[in-house]
């Protein structure tokens, strides 16, 4: 008997929590909607299309920009256009430096 | 009214094989949470995209060249102007920018005119041509912080400085990580792109029932374009995070096949212990809808603890650990990848789907073998 209830409880206890997370996430709050908005006026200034997701390649970093229609076409979940791509790795990581970065201070002469 | 006499019996039962069943509901829980993971990720992803993306310009036009993306004319502007319907036409000169020191791509965005300050911009946009306006994840990569510089090597490989007049707050990181605002022209300058010609144009359209209809006028008068429209780009990204395609495919599918071995190993028969426990049962005069009771109480408790636990854990790894061993799907090799805040939003409708296909077929699982088991002779069923 007590057995059954420490179960029943335990479950009870995991469902409620669970529901209520579910439950939050479910319904809409206000302060979420004032994120979005501000969300939204900074994809209307800057004229936003995509998702800052993946930067690894240009057709990743603006999926809904990419080529769809090429021959060749740059796609993700394209197929490999040659066998050789799934095998030859990308080149090693290099030191030379394009983008520096230097506090004003450090700047100065 | 539920009886607690055979509820003891049945986790008695499970009781007895605890190292088994203890086994059984991590497994199973831990399957769950790879389908809840998909499901929860893929619905907050789509959700951000869907709720921000409203915003984005109603039609974007390319140009195309040899089949791929050319610089388009100004005058293109013009032209689409002239359209019934149509509001502004922006051009818009943006790129991308390697840096081999962090291998990191940047996107460069150029922005012409003023506009007013936003509440998820700490500084200001660029006022002068040596600012720049950059996003979190950028900042965090390098550490600058506002009023330090940026240097970047221009398209003759010339220092270019810029000061950081703003950096974008971390809640629009899905939307800004790594983004480097720069006036037009300077950006302009930077790239080398000629006076005359822009990365796109942005229309806007003042009838939202208008935009498909002047975005074919668009690529019937301006043939070498390619207008993108707001809803073709909104539903880019519902087919990308649809966890029905697209990349979460792969990990939904792994762990459905997963849990349907596991089903089919339960499926398969059950042990010569079982076995005999029903066989002894029939002797003492329980029915076979008895020991189906029983098996079917057994099973619910299982699969219902595995269902709340699998779920729960799903929650924490997606909205409180962000998603660690997903994530690696969405970077690949992105150097700089966002640091989620994802939206903590849920499709019930998705989740009662996964209740559907992992309860009831582990419930048909167990009860199959079992009322196999108790609809044979009971002197059978104990001598195996």
């Amino acid at each position: 008997m007590i057995r059954s209830l420490v179960c029943l409880s335990l479950m009870g206890a995991g469902a409620l929590v669970l529901v209520a997370l579910l439950w939050q996430g479910h319904v809409s709050r206000p302060h979420e909607e004032v994120l979005w908005q501000q969300k939204r006026d900074l994809v209307a200034v800057l004229g936003i299309t995509d998702l800052s997701l993946s930067s690894e390649a240009r057709y990743t970093r603006h999926v809904s920009q990419a080529d769809l229609f090429s021959a060749f076409q740059d796609f993700p979940a394209a197929f490999e256009h040659f066998p050789t791509g799934s095998v030859i790795p990308p080149r090693p990581a290099g030191v030379s430096g394009r983008v520096i970065f230097e506090s004003q201070q450090q700047a100065r002469p | 009214m539920l009886n607690f006499k055979l509820l003891e019996y049945s986790l008695s039962s499970l009781w007895r094989r605890k190292e088994k069943n203890l086994a059984l509901v991590v497994v199973y829980a831990l399957v769950i949470a790879t389908l809840g993971s998909v499901l929860l990720l893929t619905h907050a992803l789509k959700t951000e995209a869907v709720m921000t993306l409203t915003a984005s310009p109603e039609i974007v036009v390319q140009r195309m060249l040899g089949g791929r993306h050319e610089l388009i004319p100004i005058d293109y502007a013009q032209t689409i102007a002239e359209f019934p319907g149509v509001g502004k036409v922006t051009p818009r000169v943006w790129g991308y920018y390697y840096d081999s020191l962090v291998k990191a791509n940047l996107t460069l965005v150029g922005l012409a005119g003023y506009h007013e300050q936003l509440e998820l911009l700490a500084g200001r946009f660029p006022q002068a041509p040596d600012e720049g306006v950059i996003g979190a994840g950028v900042a965090d990569a390098f550490g600058p912080q506002i009023g330090d510089l940026l240097v970047l090597e221009d398209s003759s490989k010339r220092r270019t400085e810029f000061h950081v007049s703003g950096i974008f707050r971390s809640q629009s990181n899905l939307l800004t990580n790594d983004l480097v605002v720069l006036q037009e022209g300077a950006l302009r300058d930077f790239f080398g792109i000629p006076d005359g010609f822009a990365t796109d144009l942005t229309v806007q359209v003042f009838n939202p029932r208008e935009i498909d209809t002047i975005a074919r006028k668009i690529a019937y008068f301006l043939p070498d374009s390619r207008p993108i429209t707001r809803d073709e780009l909104l539903h880019t990204y519902d087919s990308l995070f649809n966890w029905r395609s697209g990349m979460m495919l792969a990990v939904f599918m792994s762990a459905l096949m997963a849990f349907l071995i596991l089903a089919w190993d339960r499926a398969t028969g059950i042990s010569a212990e079982e076995k005999r426990e029903i066989g002894i049962l029939k002797a003492l005069g329980w029915e076979t809808s008895h020991i189906l009771g029983a098996k079917l109480r057994e099973a619910l408790l299982i699969s219902l603890t595995a269902f709340i636990v699998g779920l729960l854990l799903a929650w924490l790894h997606v909205f409180v650990l962000g998603a660690p061993v997903l994530m690696p799907l969405l970077k690949g090799w992105s150097v700089l990848f966002p640091t989620f805040d994802l939206p903590r939003v849920i499709d019930l409708y998705q989740l009662a789907i996964l209740g559907f296909v992992t309860i009831v077929p582990y419930l048909a699982c167990t009860l199959i073998p079992a009322w196999k088991a108790a609809s044979s002779d009971p002197d059978d069923v104990m001598r195996g």
